[in-house]
């Protein structure tokens, strides 16, 4: 057993571990997160995911020790009680039946979007590819990966200043 | 508040699930009630109801007492308790909408609690889509009885007869002087209703008053968003799985590597260096280890050396060779043996015969999260967390199966991966409870991945002999079914004998469930016809990984498929439109129960009127002028489940080059009468489709001769993001004869939707190509093994 200190969620926290720990049953058994689960211990579902610096990981394979960056859950995607708008889309297109996969193909969603804001369906289902849901809510799934990249693009829309301005005095 | 109660605060909020986003906090600071925070099942000043329980016994709730059903509380909310479970088809909301409905009550004010022995009446859990479709029967007639008791209360409270008084949202006032008023929570809350209902079973269960007629519903027929979202969105739900206890430990199980296989000896030297080893619990052929925690008992439960003795004889045929093994078994027992008309002469006449057979391999559940439970044995009782979706079997069979009262042991049910049949055989919650009494602390368990895949409860195989006569018109006039299925020592829901647990135990019942084949609804006019229906079983019955048990709809996926794929066959022999074809023989049947007929034409009628379906024979005729890899066909298959009519069309794509087949979009006309919440049935009508287009796609058991080999997401695959349709549209049908009835029921839909979907898509890929497959499932080497044969 060792000290490791993981910054998760935004706060800094010490665990007393054998190192090679996965960090699956770090965050869920001693941190006491309950959005990464179990689901293979393969790294093939996705359902234990984590984003490791905005990267999409799969935390059951993962030792704790080699994780030296920011781990955010699912449960540190709306840190100031503002959900995602990934999240947002989720409930507004109702997408999980049981739900037990929702936090892989939420945090995957996350990092794809952050690498490619407006995807393809193509390339959204190349993107969450490999993220399996056995209760197949692939469709509400995909439907709120595009509602959520709507409705982000018209916040950043109202959001933004006037178009010519941007255009002219700036450049 | 919490010291009423036994169970962790946590894992109490995570039962009470308030709506989030309607939250009771809010609702009552909005209105500027009185804030009273109630936990489950306790009530502000001291006086406790039935539901509080402390550290047990735990006996039975009294379904014939309205207080076992509905409580309302002084800040005039309401907490409805029901003997179901949700496995995320969206059935909690739609009972909570229909016990609102009843007791006039809006939605918001109210929650639900499910599946939890000791507090909520058995209504059996979930199983057989018959949560709305029954046990909604007795949620609203218990509902309707205490706006009875509740409007006596009033008319004595405001001296005013009960005819001149109206209710709206839980306050009940005078017609004609709406200052004159009362809420529910004046008039009983925090309060008993002491009221005695009737009915010889809890399904019978009522009380005087009638329920509503549809006109007068208002909750029903809302698409009102699932309450269970909001917080599997963000993390904060607890999960079964999640749930943690002071002094808790880990266990993980080893199974035999060979089917079969006997236990001779453990090497315990062989975990004493594994960190936070406690112990390894052993009996017959059952071996778990136990540790301080997760990580090590999962290292400890893969570095145990273990000796066993191989079976004397292979315990089955590896599954290449299975239908074979089926076609020449002695059938164990025959399900069905019906005739009607001559069947043979018919045949003989018949101006085109076909025949043909039709094979379905095991299938899995093969849950996105594996079996889970944790049994906490403190005080002398028996705590289970579970996602047994049949938690009160759970609680009978653990009692029996551990010699404990029944009221020392209670199933605490929580959200939990999957259900469609497998948590209700529930082999780690008899495990858990085992272990928990042994190590005389919490123990939770979870399978490992290979371990869930390979030994879940498995979908039997099926194989099906057809023939069929055509006359010179076309007419279908005789059919001759003959099904075989694998499924002797069929394992039933939570039964102490039969659990995989007792199975490595060694126990063995006397008399092994004989298991059934199924023979197909009757849907069609056929004049002579032949059901044959017979059981087969594998060398080895006891302790197998292909034990079967209840795959969402059994045998309906199986049975369809041969049966409508058939059909399809027939029409396509006789130069038919396969709509047409299958409304021809649903007008001639006189198979009306529940108005299944005038119901059956409406809904395929529905199917292929959104579809834009035009009338011609399959295959495509577009077929013959397509150069490139890529050939587009449809397909519709048609059915019933229970009271539930449904008509699915699939449109595909096969890729001639690779075998790949895409179902690009998918249209179901889909009768369950009256409809709760649109929205979430639409959802479970879709989600059910593709449940089924992955077992049409991709999967299926395999096995060598020693064990299962299908043993992860790579072994076993299952659809995926890129097999998702373009297109899916749920059409909801009323095709009763009188649509507009006061008494329309609300019949089931977590099945419906699935059974039919192999079937669909085997009459599109043959539509695509002109080539029938009939055996799935119809992964790319198959489907060009098939197209390659046929060129």
């Amino acid at each position: 057993m060792s000290v490791v200190t993981l910054r998760v969620n935004g706060a800094t926290r010490e665990v007393d571990i054998d190192p090679s720990t996965p960090l699956l049953y770090v965050l869920r058994n001693d941190l006491g997160l309950k959005g990464p689960r179990f689901g293979c211990g393969l790294a093939q579902c996705g359902a234990c995911t984590v984003l490791v610096d905005g990267v999409a990981t799969r935390s059951c394979i993962v030792p704790t020790s080699s994780v030296s960056g920011e781990i955010t859950t699912l449960e540190g995607l709306a840190p100031d009680g503002q959900l995602d708008p990934l999240q947002q889309a989720w409930i507004d297109e109702q997408v999980p039946q049981c739900g037990y996969c929702q936090n892989g193909q939420i945090l995957t969603a996350r990092a794809m979007l952050d690498a490619n804001p407006n995807p393809s369906d193509a390339e959204i289902r190349a993107g969450m590819e490999g993220v399996l849901c056995r209760c197949m809510s692939y469709y509400r799934i995909q439907a709120a990966i595009k509602r959520a990249v709507r409705e982000t693009a018209a916040a950043s829309f109202k959001d933004a200043p006037e178009p010519g301005l941007e255009d002219g005095a700036q450049a | 508040m919490s010291n009423t109660l036994a169970l962790p605060q946590a894992i109490e909020d995570a039962i009470r699930r308030v709506n989030p986003s309607t939250s009771r906090r809010n609702f009552l600071k909005s209105s500027g009630a009185l804030v009273v925070t109630c936990s489950i099942g306790s009530l502000p000043g001291g006086k406790v109801l039935a539901q509080a329980v402390g550290a047990g016994p735990y006996p039975d709730p009294d379904y014939l007492q309205l207080d076992t059903w509905i409580v309302i509380h002084p800040d005039n909310t309401a907490t409805f308790y029901v003997g179901k479970t949700d496995g995320g088809q969206g059935t909690g909301t739609a009972f909570r909408q229909m016990m609102c409905d009843e007791l006039d009550i809006a939605y918001d004010k109210t929650n639900l609690v499910m599946g939890r022995t000791d507090i909520t009446p058995d209504q059996g859990g979930s199983g057989g889509s018959d949560g709305v479709e029954r046990d909604g029967w007795p949620m609203r007639r218990t509902a309707a009885e205490a706006r009875r008791v509740l409007l006596e209360l009033a008319a004595e409270h405001l001296n005013t007869p009960v005819a001149a008084l109206r209710v709206s949202d839980a306050t009940i006032s005078v017609a004609a002087d709406s200052t004159r008023s009362v809420t529910y929570a004046e008039l009983i809350g925090g309060r008993r209703f002491d009221v005695a209902l009737t009915g010889n079973n809890i399904n019978a269960t009522t009380g005087v008053a009638q329920v509503k007629p549809v006109q007068e519903l208002r909750v029903i027929g809302q698409s009102i968003p699932r309450y269970d979202i909001p917080a599997k969105v963000d993390g904060s739900l607890t999960w079964a799985v999640d749930v943690q206890l002071p002094g808790m430990v880990h266990a993980r199980n080893v199974k035999p590597p060979i089917a079969g296989a006997t236990l001779r000896s453990i090497d315990e030297a062989s975990v004493a260096d594994v960190p936070g080893f406690l112990r390894i619990v052993s009996r017959g052929n059952y071996v778990a280890v136990v540790c301080e925690r997760e990580e090590q008992a999962i290292r400890a439960a893969r570095q145990l050396k273990v000796d066993w003795a191989p079976p004397a004889q292979a315990p089955f045929p590896a599954s290449d060779a299975l239908f074979d093994y089926i076609r020449g078994a002695e059938p164990t027992s025959v399900s069905v043996a019906d005739v009607s008309g001559d069947p043979d002469a018919a045949l003989a006449g018949a101006s085109v015969r076909l025949e043909a057979d039709y094979e379905v391999p095991f299938q899995g559940h093969t849950a996105i999260g594996p079996a889970h439970a944790l049994a906490d044995p403190s005080d002398g009782q028996l705590t289970i967390y579970s996602n047994d979706m049949k938690s009160y079997g759970l609680r009978n069979g653990v009692a029996e199966f551990l010699s404990l009262p029944r009221e020392r042991v209670r199933v605490v049910y929580m959200d939990g991966p999957q259900v469609y049949g497998r948590t209700a055989a529930d082999d780690v919650g008899f495990e858990a409870a085992f272990l928990a009494r042994e190590l005389g602390r919490p123990v939770r368990v979870q399978w490992m991945r290979d371990e869930e895949t390979a030994w879940d409860t498995k979908g039997p195989a099926y194989t099906f002999k057809l023939r069929g006569g055509l006359d010179a018109q076309g007419k279908l006039t005789a059919l001759d079914y003959a099904s075989r299925a694998v499924d002797y020592n069929h394992v039933n829901y939570n039964e102490p004998d039969t659990v995989l647990i007792a199975q490595l135990f060694g126990i063995r019942r006397a008399n092994p469930d004989p298991g059934e084949a199924k023979a197909p609804a009757s849907q069609y006019a056929i004049p002579n016809q032949r059901m044959m229906a017979s059981v087969v079983s594998l060398p080895l019955a006891w302790e197998t990984p292909l034990r079967t048990g209840n795959l969402r709809d059994p045998d309906g996926p199986q049975v369809t498929f041969a049966f409508e794929g058939f059909i399809d066959e027939l029409a396509a022999a006789a130069g038919a439109d396969p709509v047409q074809f299958r409304l021809d023989m649903i007008a001639a049947s006189d198979e009306d129960e529940r108005f299944r007929r005038a119901r059956s034409l409406a809904t395929v009628r529905a199917a292929a009127e959104a579809f834009e379906w035009d009338a011609r024979p399959a295959p495509n005729p577009r077929l013959r002028d397509t150069q490139g890899p890529i050939v587009p066909g449809r397909g519709i298959a048609f059915t019933h489940r229970n009271g539930t009519v449904v008509a699915t069309i699939a449109e595909v794509e096969v890729n001639r080059d690779t075998g790949r087949v895409w179902c690009k979009r998918l249209v179901c006309a889909h009768d369950c009468g009256l409809t709760v919440n649109p929205m979430g049935l639409k959802h479970t009508v879709e989600c059910g489709m593709l449940h089924g287009l992955s077992r049409a796609l991709w999967e299926e058991v395999q096995f060598d001769t020693e064990k299962v080999t299908s043993v992860d997401w790579v072994t076993h695959p299952s659809l995926r993001h890129s097999d998702t349709p373009e297109s899916i549209e749920v059409v909801l049908v009323n095709g009763d004869p009188n649509p507009g009835r006061p008494d329309l029921p609300h019949y089931g839909a977590g099945e419906a939707s699935h059974k039919p979907m192999i079937a669909a898509v085997a009459n599109a890929i043959y539509d695509a190509t002109g080539v029938r497959l009939r055996r799935a499932p119809f992964r790319r080497e198959r489907v060009l093994a098939a197209l390659r044969a046929n060129s």
